[in-house]
Protein backbone atom coordinates (compact mmCIF):
# COMPACT_ATOMS: atom_id res chain seq x y z
CA UNK A 1 0.00 0.00 0.00
CA UNK A 2 1.53 3.09 -0.84
CA UNK A 3 0.20 6.85 0.77
CA UNK A 4 0.62 8.72 -3.12
CA UNK A 5 -1.94 10.56 -3.85
CA UNK A 6 -3.11 10.53 -7.23
CA UNK A 7 -2.99 14.19 -8.38
CA UNK A 8 -2.24 14.90 -11.54
CA UNK A 9 1.25 15.91 -12.29
CA UNK A 10 2.36 19.19 -14.39
CA UNK A 11 2.42 18.20 -18.35
CA UNK A 12 6.13 17.57 -19.65
CA UNK A 13 5.87 20.39 -22.77
CA UNK A 14 4.96 23.08 -19.53
CA UNK A 15 8.03 21.90 -17.27
CA UNK A 16 10.56 21.94 -20.81
CA UNK A 17 9.30 25.28 -21.25
CA UNK A 18 9.94 25.77 -17.58
CA UNK A 19 13.47 24.95 -18.02
CA UNK A 20 13.63 26.61 -21.38
CA UNK A 21 13.22 29.57 -19.38
CA UNK A 22 15.63 28.83 -16.62
CA UNK A 23 18.43 27.85 -19.16
CA UNK A 24 18.27 30.97 -21.46
CA UNK A 25 17.67 33.44 -17.77
CA UNK A 26 21.29 31.68 -16.54
CA UNK A 27 23.03 32.06 -19.88
CA UNK A 28 22.21 35.27 -21.13
CA UNK A 29 22.12 36.83 -17.29
CA UNK A 30 26.04 35.49 -16.94
CA UNK A 31 28.50 37.64 -18.09
CA UNK A 32 31.50 35.34 -18.44
CA UNK A 33 28.96 32.96 -20.68
CA UNK A 34 28.36 35.65 -23.13
CA UNK A 35 31.22 37.22 -23.20
CA UNK A 36 33.17 33.58 -23.42
CA UNK A 37 30.44 32.17 -25.80
CA UNK A 38 28.95 34.95 -27.89
CA UNK A 39 31.56 37.67 -28.05
CA UNK A 40 34.86 35.24 -28.71
CA UNK A 41 33.96 34.33 -31.65
CA UNK A 42 33.01 37.86 -33.04
CA UNK A 43 35.76 39.10 -31.65
CA UNK A 44 37.99 36.73 -33.65
CA UNK A 45 36.27 37.88 -36.63
CA UNK A 46 37.01 41.33 -36.66
CA UNK A 47 40.03 40.78 -35.58
CA UNK A 48 41.08 38.88 -37.89
CA UNK A 49 39.20 39.93 -40.92
CA UNK A 50 41.35 43.28 -40.07
CA UNK A 51 44.63 41.14 -40.23
CA UNK A 52 44.22 38.75 -42.30
CA UNK A 53 42.85 40.49 -45.76
CA UNK A 54 44.30 38.86 -48.31
CA UNK A 55 43.17 36.78 -51.60
CA UNK A 56 43.01 32.84 -51.42
CA UNK A 57 42.28 33.18 -55.04
CA UNK A 58 39.68 32.95 -57.78
CA UNK A 59 38.60 36.49 -56.18
CA UNK A 60 38.03 34.88 -52.89
CA UNK A 61 39.32 36.89 -49.57
CA UNK A 62 40.56 34.93 -46.63
CA UNK A 63 37.53 36.79 -44.75
CA UNK A 64 35.03 34.62 -47.07
CA UNK A 65 37.12 31.25 -46.55
CA UNK A 66 37.34 32.37 -42.44
CA UNK A 67 33.33 32.68 -42.25
CA UNK A 68 32.82 29.59 -42.31
CA UNK A 69 35.77 28.69 -39.81
CA UNK A 70 34.85 31.02 -37.28
CA UNK A 71 30.70 29.57 -37.61
CA UNK A 72 32.27 26.46 -36.77
CA UNK A 73 34.08 27.25 -33.88
CA UNK A 74 31.03 29.51 -32.57
CA UNK A 75 28.79 26.21 -33.04
CA UNK A 76 31.89 24.37 -30.94
CA UNK A 77 31.61 26.84 -28.12
CA UNK A 78 27.83 27.44 -27.91
CA UNK A 79 27.47 23.75 -27.71
CA UNK A 80 30.71 21.73 -26.69
CA UNK A 81 32.13 23.90 -24.45
CA UNK A 82 29.25 25.48 -23.06
CA UNK A 83 27.14 22.41 -22.19
CA UNK A 84 30.93 20.94 -20.79
CA UNK A 85 31.56 23.54 -18.52
CA UNK A 86 27.94 24.48 -17.72
CA UNK A 87 26.89 20.83 -16.65
CA UNK A 88 29.91 20.32 -15.15
CA UNK A 89 29.33 23.48 -12.54
CA UNK A 90 25.85 22.83 -11.89
CA UNK A 91 26.96 18.83 -10.97
CA UNK A 92 29.49 20.44 -8.62
CA UNK A 93 27.92 22.60 -7.15
CA UNK A 94 24.38 20.66 -6.14
CA UNK A 95 22.12 22.25 -8.74
CA UNK A 96 21.65 18.98 -10.51
CA UNK A 97 21.38 17.00 -7.23
CA UNK A 98 18.31 19.35 -6.14
CA UNK A 99 16.65 18.99 -9.74
CA UNK A 100 17.42 15.09 -9.54
CA UNK A 101 14.78 15.58 -5.91
CA UNK A 102 12.23 16.83 -7.87
CA UNK A 103 9.50 15.41 -9.86
CA UNK A 104 10.95 17.20 -12.54
CA UNK A 105 11.02 14.85 -15.56
CA UNK A 106 14.73 14.50 -16.71
CA UNK A 107 14.04 14.86 -19.93
CA UNK A 108 12.76 18.17 -19.43
CA UNK A 109 16.32 19.07 -18.15
CA UNK A 110 17.78 18.29 -21.49
CA UNK A 111 15.10 19.68 -23.64
CA UNK A 112 16.31 23.07 -21.78
CA UNK A 113 20.03 22.77 -22.63
CA UNK A 114 18.81 21.67 -26.00
CA UNK A 115 16.93 25.26 -26.43
CA UNK A 116 19.83 27.23 -24.85
CA UNK A 117 22.13 25.81 -27.25
CA UNK A 118 19.72 26.53 -30.24
CA UNK A 119 19.20 30.17 -28.80
CA UNK A 120 22.85 30.67 -28.24
CA UNK A 121 23.93 28.97 -31.73
CA UNK A 122 21.12 31.16 -33.90
CA UNK A 123 22.17 34.29 -32.21
CA UNK A 124 26.27 33.46 -32.38
CA UNK A 125 25.09 32.87 -36.61
CA UNK A 126 23.75 35.69 -37.26
CA UNK A 127 25.88 38.05 -35.19
CA UNK A 128 28.75 36.89 -37.47
CA UNK A 129 26.61 36.93 -40.69
CA UNK A 130 26.02 40.32 -40.11
CA UNK A 131 29.22 41.37 -39.07
CA UNK A 132 30.81 39.88 -42.20
CA UNK A 133 28.31 41.12 -44.36
CA UNK A 134 28.63 44.86 -43.10
CA UNK A 135 32.16 45.14 -42.74
CA UNK A 136 34.05 42.64 -44.75
CA UNK A 137 31.72 42.58 -47.70
CA UNK A 138 30.98 38.61 -47.07
CA UNK A 139 28.63 37.04 -50.27
CA UNK A 140 25.94 35.26 -48.30
CA UNK A 141 24.86 32.06 -49.29
CA UNK A 142 22.20 31.63 -51.52
CA UNK A 143 19.18 29.30 -52.56
CA UNK A 144 20.19 25.26 -51.63
CA UNK A 145 23.60 26.75 -49.98
CA UNK A 146 21.13 27.98 -46.88
CA UNK A 147 19.89 23.85 -46.64
CA UNK A 148 23.52 22.50 -46.71
CA UNK A 149 24.31 25.30 -43.68
CA UNK A 150 21.12 24.27 -42.08
CA UNK A 151 21.72 20.58 -41.73
CA UNK A 152 25.38 20.94 -41.38
CA UNK A 153 25.02 23.41 -38.28
CA UNK A 154 22.56 21.25 -36.64
CA UNK A 155 24.11 18.01 -37.46
CA UNK A 156 27.30 19.63 -36.12
CA UNK A 157 25.44 21.37 -33.25
CA UNK A 158 23.81 18.25 -32.23
CA UNK A 159 27.20 15.94 -32.24
CA UNK A 160 28.94 18.83 -30.12
CA UNK A 161 25.92 19.17 -27.54
CA UNK A 162 26.36 15.51 -26.71
CA UNK A 163 30.04 15.22 -26.28
CA UNK A 164 29.95 18.53 -24.23
CA UNK A 165 27.32 16.52 -21.94
CA UNK A 166 29.86 13.34 -21.99
CA UNK A 167 32.74 15.18 -21.48
CA UNK A 168 31.15 17.39 -18.22
CA UNK A 169 31.00 13.78 -16.59
CA UNK A 170 34.49 13.62 -17.06
CA UNK A 171 35.51 17.13 -14.77
CA UNK A 172 35.64 17.96 -11.15
CA UNK A 173 33.72 21.04 -11.27
CA UNK A 174 33.37 24.28 -13.99
CA UNK A 175 36.85 25.51 -13.31
CA UNK A 176 38.83 22.07 -14.49
CA UNK A 177 35.83 21.56 -17.00
CA UNK A 178 36.92 24.94 -18.60
CA UNK A 179 40.88 23.91 -18.04
CA UNK A 180 40.70 20.69 -19.73
CA UNK A 181 37.96 21.53 -22.51
CA UNK A 182 39.14 25.45 -23.73
CA UNK A 183 42.70 24.53 -25.15
CA UNK A 184 41.38 20.85 -26.43
CA UNK A 185 39.12 23.01 -28.15
CA UNK A 186 41.37 25.94 -29.49
CA UNK A 187 44.19 23.22 -30.75
CA UNK A 188 41.07 21.45 -33.08
CA UNK A 189 40.32 25.50 -34.26
CA UNK A 190 44.02 25.30 -34.86
CA UNK A 191 44.30 22.39 -36.96
CA UNK A 192 40.45 22.31 -38.46
CA UNK A 193 41.34 24.63 -40.79
CA UNK A 194 39.02 27.42 -38.95
CA UNK A 195 42.04 29.97 -38.48
CA UNK A 196 43.89 29.42 -41.67
CA UNK A 197 43.49 27.23 -45.07
CA UNK A 198 43.03 23.30 -44.01
CA UNK A 199 45.50 22.30 -46.77
CA UNK A 200 48.02 24.41 -44.67
CA UNK A 201 47.60 21.87 -41.69
CA UNK A 202 50.25 18.88 -41.71
CA UNK A 203 49.15 15.57 -43.42
CA UNK A 204 49.58 13.97 -40.22
CA UNK A 205 47.52 16.86 -38.15
CA UNK A 206 44.82 17.07 -40.97
CA UNK A 207 44.51 13.27 -40.00
CA UNK A 208 44.26 14.16 -36.67
CA UNK A 209 41.49 16.79 -36.82
CA UNK A 210 39.15 14.16 -39.02
CA UNK A 211 39.07 12.58 -36.31
CA UNK A 212 36.54 15.19 -34.57
CA UNK A 213 33.61 16.89 -35.84
CA UNK A 214 34.70 20.08 -36.02
CA UNK A 215 37.20 19.84 -38.98
CA UNK A 216 33.92 18.40 -40.82
CA UNK A 217 31.21 21.39 -39.63
CA UNK A 218 33.92 24.04 -41.17
CA UNK A 219 34.60 21.51 -43.95
CA UNK A 220 30.92 21.46 -44.92
CA UNK A 221 30.20 25.06 -43.83
CA UNK A 222 32.60 26.16 -46.50
CA UNK A 223 30.69 24.40 -49.14
CA UNK A 224 28.51 26.86 -48.69
CA UNK A 225 30.58 29.94 -48.14
CA UNK A 226 33.16 29.33 -50.96
CA UNK A 227 32.91 29.07 -54.86
CA UNK A 228 33.08 25.20 -55.91
CA UNK A 229 36.63 25.88 -57.73
CA UNK A 230 37.99 25.98 -54.03
CA UNK A 231 37.08 22.27 -53.35
CA UNK A 232 40.00 21.71 -55.02
CA UNK A 233 41.83 22.68 -52.53
CA UNK A 234 40.55 20.14 -50.21
CA UNK A 235 42.46 16.94 -49.34
CA UNK A 236 40.12 15.14 -51.11
CA UNK A 237 39.50 17.77 -54.05
CA UNK A 238 35.89 17.76 -53.14
CA UNK A 239 33.52 19.07 -50.24
CA UNK A 240 32.61 15.24 -49.64
CA UNK A 241 29.30 16.42 -48.29
CA UNK A 242 28.47 12.94 -47.86
CA UNK A 243 31.16 12.10 -45.47
CA UNK A 244 30.30 15.03 -43.56
CA UNK A 245 27.18 14.12 -42.80
CA UNK A 246 28.21 10.94 -41.84
CA UNK A 247 31.01 11.66 -39.49
CA UNK A 248 28.87 14.22 -37.76
CA UNK A 249 25.77 11.60 -37.62
CA UNK A 250 28.22 9.15 -36.26
CA UNK A 251 29.55 11.23 -33.48
CA UNK A 252 26.14 12.11 -33.04
CA UNK A 253 25.52 8.31 -31.91
CA UNK A 254 28.88 7.61 -29.99
CA UNK A 255 28.13 11.32 -28.07
CA UNK A 256 24.77 9.94 -27.17
CA UNK A 257 25.72 6.38 -25.98
CA UNK A 258 28.33 8.43 -23.61
CA UNK A 259 25.67 10.50 -22.51
CA UNK A 260 23.35 8.07 -21.63
CA UNK A 261 25.89 5.70 -19.83
CA UNK A 262 28.14 8.50 -18.17
CA UNK A 263 25.51 11.24 -16.79
CA UNK A 264 25.06 11.23 -13.33
CA UNK A 265 23.02 13.81 -11.23
CA UNK A 266 25.61 14.08 -8.45
CA UNK A 267 28.99 14.49 -7.40
CA UNK A 268 30.88 10.88 -6.91
CA UNK A 269 30.28 9.30 -3.67
CA UNK A 270 33.53 8.63 -2.61
CA UNK A 271 33.89 8.10 0.60
CA UNK B 1 12.18 3.19 21.38
CA UNK B 2 11.47 1.46 18.49
CA UNK B 3 14.64 -1.09 18.03
CA UNK B 4 13.30 -4.59 18.03
CA UNK B 5 13.56 -5.88 21.11
CA UNK B 6 14.27 -9.24 20.20
CA UNK B 7 17.93 -9.81 19.37
CA UNK B 8 18.04 -11.57 15.72
CA UNK B 9 19.40 -14.77 15.34
CA UNK B 10 23.27 -14.76 14.75
CA UNK B 11 23.69 -14.12 10.35
CA UNK B 12 20.16 -13.28 10.79
CA UNK B 13 19.40 -11.09 7.30
CA UNK B 14 15.58 -10.97 7.64
CA UNK B 15 14.14 -7.81 9.59
CA UNK B 16 12.47 -8.84 13.02
CA UNK B 17 9.51 -7.09 12.51
CA UNK B 18 7.55 -5.60 9.63
CA UNK B 19 7.83 -2.11 8.26
CA UNK B 20 5.35 -0.61 9.31
CA UNK B 21 2.69 0.60 6.18
CA UNK B 22 1.14 3.09 8.10
CA UNK B 23 4.32 5.18 9.10
CA UNK B 24 5.89 8.30 7.10
CA UNK B 25 8.97 6.66 7.41
CA UNK B 26 9.67 2.68 8.08
CA UNK B 27 13.24 1.24 8.34
CA UNK B 28 14.35 -2.29 8.81
CA UNK B 29 18.03 -3.51 8.83
CA UNK B 30 19.33 -0.52 6.69
CA UNK B 31 22.88 -1.26 5.86
CA UNK B 32 25.15 1.18 3.70
CA UNK B 33 28.72 0.41 3.05
CA UNK B 34 31.69 2.80 1.70
CA UNK B 35 34.40 0.02 0.80
CA UNK B 36 34.64 -2.03 3.55
CA UNK B 37 33.00 0.18 6.14
CA UNK B 38 29.26 0.18 7.17
CA UNK B 39 28.34 3.89 7.01
CA UNK B 40 25.02 2.78 8.01
CA UNK B 41 25.32 -0.62 10.17
CA UNK B 42 21.66 -2.24 10.61
CA UNK B 43 19.12 1.10 11.60
CA UNK B 44 15.46 0.47 12.60
CA UNK B 45 13.44 3.40 12.68
CA UNK B 46 9.56 4.26 12.20
CA UNK B 47 8.59 7.90 11.58
CA UNK B 48 4.85 8.58 12.33
CA UNK B 49 2.97 11.23 9.86
CA UNK B 50 3.21 14.64 11.45
CA UNK B 51 5.91 14.22 13.67
CA UNK B 52 8.93 15.90 13.41
CA UNK B 53 11.63 13.75 14.49
CA UNK B 54 15.49 14.67 14.57
CA UNK B 55 18.71 12.49 13.53
CA UNK B 56 21.08 13.48 16.11
CA UNK B 57 24.78 12.65 15.35
CA UNK B 58 28.45 13.52 15.43
CA UNK B 59 29.87 14.02 11.62
CA UNK B 60 30.29 10.98 9.74
CA UNK B 61 28.01 9.06 12.13
CA UNK B 62 26.18 8.10 9.12
CA UNK B 63 23.38 10.77 9.01
CA UNK B 64 23.59 11.71 6.04
CA UNK B 65 23.89 8.67 4.31
CA UNK B 66 20.61 7.55 6.22
CA UNK B 67 18.68 10.29 4.78
CA UNK B 68 19.89 10.13 1.28
CA UNK B 69 19.12 6.45 0.71
CA UNK B 70 15.64 7.52 2.24
CA UNK B 71 15.92 10.53 -0.42
CA UNK B 72 16.13 8.07 -3.10
CA UNK B 73 19.67 9.96 -3.64
CA UNK B 74 22.05 6.78 -2.64
CA UNK B 75 21.35 2.66 -3.10
CA UNK B 76 21.42 0.84 0.02
CA UNK B 77 23.45 -2.44 0.58
CA UNK B 78 20.90 -4.19 3.00
CA UNK B 79 17.83 -3.80 4.58
CA UNK B 80 14.08 -2.69 4.09
CA UNK B 81 12.48 0.72 3.68
CA UNK B 82 9.30 2.45 2.92
CA UNK B 83 8.83 5.97 2.48
CA UNK B 84 5.49 7.54 2.17
CA UNK B 85 4.62 3.33 1.72
CA UNK B 86 7.10 3.31 -1.30
CA UNK B 87 10.65 1.98 -1.69
CA UNK B 88 12.96 5.15 -2.63
CA UNK B 89 14.69 2.91 -5.31
CA UNK B 90 11.49 2.66 -7.00
CA UNK B 91 10.36 6.20 -6.21
CA UNK B 92 8.95 7.72 -9.55
CA UNK B 93 7.69 11.43 -10.03
CA UNK B 94 4.96 11.36 -8.27
CA UNK B 95 6.77 9.93 -5.25
CA UNK B 96 9.35 12.64 -5.73
CA UNK B 97 5.88 15.26 -5.81
CA UNK B 98 5.18 14.11 -2.28
CA UNK B 99 8.61 15.06 -0.76
CA UNK B 100 10.52 17.99 -0.06
CA UNK B 101 14.57 17.67 0.27
CA UNK B 102 16.77 20.41 1.64
CA UNK B 103 20.36 19.22 0.99
CA UNK B 104 23.45 19.91 3.32
CA UNK B 105 25.10 21.41 0.44
CA UNK B 106 21.99 23.51 -0.71
CA UNK B 107 21.16 24.70 -4.00
CA UNK B 108 24.02 26.00 -6.32
CA UNK B 109 24.68 29.12 -7.87
CA UNK B 110 22.23 30.62 -9.86
CA UNK B 111 21.65 34.10 -12.38
CA UNK B 112 18.23 33.86 -11.40
CA UNK B 113 16.29 35.61 -8.71
CA UNK B 114 14.34 34.21 -5.57
CA UNK B 115 11.04 34.48 -6.91
CA UNK B 116 12.45 33.02 -10.19
CA UNK B 117 14.06 30.25 -8.50
CA UNK B 118 10.57 29.46 -6.45
CA UNK B 119 8.18 29.69 -9.69
CA UNK B 120 10.65 27.33 -11.95
CA UNK B 121 10.38 24.88 -8.76
CA UNK B 122 7.10 24.97 -8.23
CA UNK B 123 6.00 24.50 -11.68
CA UNK B 124 7.73 20.54 -11.48
CA UNK B 125 4.71 20.11 -9.15
CA UNK B 126 1.07 19.37 -9.11
CA UNK B 127 -0.26 21.71 -6.27
CA UNK B 128 2.62 23.69 -5.13
CA UNK B 129 2.35 26.53 -2.91
CA UNK B 130 2.35 30.18 -4.05
CA UNK B 131 5.85 31.10 -4.73
CA UNK B 132 5.15 34.84 -2.94
CA UNK B 133 3.64 33.09 0.26
CA UNK B 134 6.64 30.83 0.42
CA UNK B 135 8.93 33.74 0.91
CA UNK B 136 7.02 35.57 3.01
CA UNK B 137 6.95 32.35 5.09
CA UNK B 138 10.64 32.20 5.31
CA UNK B 139 11.03 36.00 5.53
CA UNK B 140 12.88 36.68 2.23
CA UNK B 141 10.25 39.06 0.91
CA UNK B 142 12.45 41.66 0.24
CA UNK B 143 14.56 39.64 -1.51
CA UNK B 144 11.94 38.27 -4.17
CA UNK B 145 14.33 40.27 -6.80
CA UNK B 146 17.79 39.43 -5.76
CA UNK B 147 20.10 36.73 -7.17
CA UNK B 148 21.04 34.08 -4.45
CA UNK B 149 24.45 35.23 -4.93
CA UNK B 150 23.68 38.36 -3.09
CA UNK B 151 22.38 36.60 -0.12
CA UNK B 152 23.81 35.71 3.11
CA UNK B 153 24.40 32.51 4.46
CA UNK B 154 21.50 32.47 6.40
CA UNK B 155 19.28 33.70 3.86
CA UNK B 156 20.35 31.57 1.38
CA UNK B 157 19.90 28.46 3.37
CA UNK B 158 16.02 30.01 4.24
CA UNK B 159 16.15 29.81 0.45
CA UNK B 160 17.09 26.56 0.26
CA UNK B 161 14.11 25.95 2.87
CA UNK B 162 11.99 28.02 0.39
CA UNK B 163 12.45 25.43 -2.36
CA UNK B 164 12.13 22.58 -0.29
CA UNK B 165 8.49 23.35 0.56
CA UNK B 166 7.41 25.17 -2.29
CA UNK B 167 6.01 21.90 -3.69
CA UNK B 168 3.82 21.44 -0.58
CA UNK B 169 5.49 18.41 -0.07
CA UNK B 170 3.69 16.24 3.05
CA UNK B 171 7.31 14.99 4.08
CA UNK B 172 10.44 17.54 3.90
CA UNK B 173 13.98 16.21 4.93
CA UNK B 174 16.35 18.89 6.53
CA UNK B 175 19.72 17.86 6.42
CA UNK B 176 21.75 20.20 8.81
CA UNK B 177 19.49 23.11 8.07
CA UNK B 178 20.64 26.01 10.05
CA UNK B 179 24.65 25.42 10.19
CA UNK B 180 26.61 28.30 10.18
CA UNK B 181 23.42 30.28 11.39
CA UNK B 182 23.64 32.79 14.16
CA UNK B 183 21.73 32.68 16.72
CA UNK B 184 18.77 35.13 15.40
CA UNK B 185 18.78 33.47 12.23
CA UNK B 186 18.35 29.70 14.06
CA UNK B 187 15.49 30.81 16.18
CA UNK B 188 13.75 32.53 13.06
CA UNK B 189 14.04 29.40 11.32
CA UNK B 190 12.67 27.42 14.34
CA UNK B 191 9.25 29.74 14.13
CA UNK B 192 9.01 28.70 10.51
CA UNK B 193 9.25 24.86 11.17
CA UNK B 194 6.90 25.15 14.22
CA UNK B 195 4.34 27.14 10.99
CA UNK B 196 4.81 23.94 8.46
CA UNK B 197 4.54 21.62 11.55
CA UNK B 198 1.07 23.11 12.34
CA UNK B 199 0.56 22.69 8.33
CA UNK B 200 0.81 19.35 8.80
CA UNK B 201 4.23 18.32 7.20
CA UNK B 202 6.09 15.39 8.62
CA UNK B 203 10.43 16.27 8.92
CA UNK B 204 13.12 14.43 8.85
CA UNK B 205 15.67 16.90 10.29
CA UNK B 206 19.49 16.30 10.67
CA UNK B 207 21.40 18.75 13.22
CA UNK B 208 24.32 18.67 15.77
CA UNK B 209 23.03 21.26 17.70
CA UNK B 210 21.14 19.67 20.66
CA UNK B 211 19.20 22.93 21.41
CA UNK B 212 17.83 22.52 18.14
CA UNK B 213 16.63 19.02 18.34
CA UNK B 214 15.36 19.79 22.01
CA UNK B 215 13.89 23.12 20.58
CA UNK B 216 11.63 21.34 17.85
CA UNK B 217 11.54 17.67 17.74
CA UNK B 218 8.76 15.08 19.02
CA UNK B 219 11.44 12.33 19.18
CA UNK B 220 15.07 12.03 19.25
CA UNK B 221 17.25 9.78 17.33
CA UNK B 222 21.41 9.44 18.52
CA UNK B 223 23.74 7.99 15.87
CA UNK B 224 26.83 7.40 16.31
CA UNK B 225 29.12 5.25 13.94
CA UNK B 226 26.39 4.29 11.54
CA UNK B 227 24.02 2.57 14.40
CA UNK B 228 21.09 4.16 15.73
CA UNK B 229 21.93 4.26 19.65
CA UNK B 230 18.90 5.40 21.43
CA UNK B 231 15.51 6.81 19.95
CA UNK B 232 13.19 8.71 22.54
CA UNK B 233 11.51 12.04 23.48
CA UNK B 234 14.01 14.91 24.15
CA UNK B 235 13.02 14.92 27.50
CA UNK B 236 13.50 11.27 28.50
CA UNK B 237 16.80 10.77 26.31
CA UNK B 238 19.39 8.61 27.80
CA UNK B 239 17.24 8.14 30.91
CA UNK B 240 17.08 12.08 31.41
CA UNK B 241 14.08 11.88 33.25
CA UNK B 242 14.76 9.57 35.56
CA UNK B 243 18.13 10.49 36.24
CA UNK B 244 18.61 12.27 39.69
CA UNK B 245 18.19 16.45 39.82
CA UNK B 246 20.96 17.93 41.51
CA UNK B 247 20.03 20.89 43.81
CA UNK B 248 22.17 23.23 44.73
CA UNK B 249 21.99 26.50 47.03
CA UNK B 250 24.30 28.30 49.25
CA UNK B 251 24.78 28.04 53.11
CA UNK B 252 26.98 29.93 55.47
CA UNK B 253 28.17 30.81 52.45
CA UNK B 254 29.06 28.14 51.16
CA UNK B 255 27.83 26.36 47.41
CA UNK B 256 26.07 23.28 48.10
CA UNK B 257 24.88 20.86 46.02
CA UNK B 258 23.13 17.39 46.56
CA UNK B 259 22.23 14.71 43.99
CA UNK B 260 18.48 13.69 44.32
CA UNK B 261 16.00 11.42 43.54
CA UNK B 262 12.84 13.58 44.99
CA UNK B 263 13.64 17.09 44.35
CA UNK B 264 10.44 18.63 45.84
CA UNK B 265 10.62 17.08 48.65
CA UNK B 266 14.24 17.84 49.04
CA UNK B 267 13.65 21.54 48.26
CA UNK B 268 10.76 21.66 50.68
CA UNK B 269 12.79 20.50 53.63
CA UNK B 270 15.47 22.64 52.54
CA UNK B 271 12.68 25.68 52.68
CA UNK B 272 11.74 25.07 56.32
CA UNK B 273 16.08 25.63 57.05
CA UNK B 274 15.51 28.84 56.04
CA UNK B 275 13.64 32.27 56.68
CA UNK B 276 12.81 33.03 53.81
CA UNK B 277 14.22 32.31 49.49
CA UNK B 278 16.73 29.86 49.96
CA UNK B 279 19.27 31.61 49.06
CA UNK B 280 20.87 30.51 45.10
CA UNK B 281 18.54 27.72 44.83
CA UNK B 282 18.56 26.16 41.51
CA UNK B 283 17.76 22.49 40.70
CA UNK B 284 19.17 21.11 37.46
CA UNK B 285 18.62 17.77 35.55
CA UNK B 286 21.53 16.64 32.72
CA UNK B 287 21.01 19.01 30.21
CA UNK B 288 20.47 16.80 26.81
CA UNK B 289 24.16 17.42 25.92
CA UNK B 290 25.52 16.04 29.18
CA UNK B 291 22.98 12.92 27.73
CA UNK B 292 24.06 13.28 24.36
CA UNK B 293 28.13 13.53 24.98
CA UNK B 294 27.43 10.17 27.17
CA UNK B 295 26.44 8.23 24.56
CA UNK B 296 28.61 9.38 21.39
CA UNK B 297 31.71 8.62 23.37
CA UNK B 298 30.42 5.46 24.43
CA UNK B 299 32.59 3.29 22.34
CA UNK B 300 30.39 0.41 22.42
Amino acid sequence: MTMIEERSLPSIGSVCRTRAGVELKEFFRQRESVVFTLMFPVILLLVFGAVLDYELGSGVSFTQYFMAGVIAAGILGASLQNMAIGIATERSDGTLKGLAGTPMPKSAYFVGKVVQVLVVTVAIVVILLVIGVVFYGVDLPSGTEWLTFAWVAALGSAASTLLGIAVSSLARNGRSASATVTPVALVLQFISGVFFQFSEVPTWLQTVAAVFPLKWMAQGLRSVFLPDALAAQEPAGSWELGRVALVLGIWCVVGLVLCVRTFRWQDRVDR
Amino acid sequence: MTRTPAAPAPGAVQPASPLDPEAAISIRGLVKRYGDRNAVDGVDLDIQRGEIFALLGPNGAGKTTTVEVLEGYRARDGGEVRVLGVDPADGGRRWKAELGIVLQSGAGDSQLTCLELLRAQAAYYPEPRDPAEVLELVGLTEKAGSRGRTLSGGQRRRLDVALGIVGRPRLLFLDEPTTGFDPEARRQFWSLIRSLRDLGTTMLLTTHYLDEAEELADRVGVITRGRLVEVAVPSALGGRGQAPAVVSWTEDGVRRTAETAAPTAFVAELATRFPGEVPDLAVARPTLEDVYLRMIGDPA
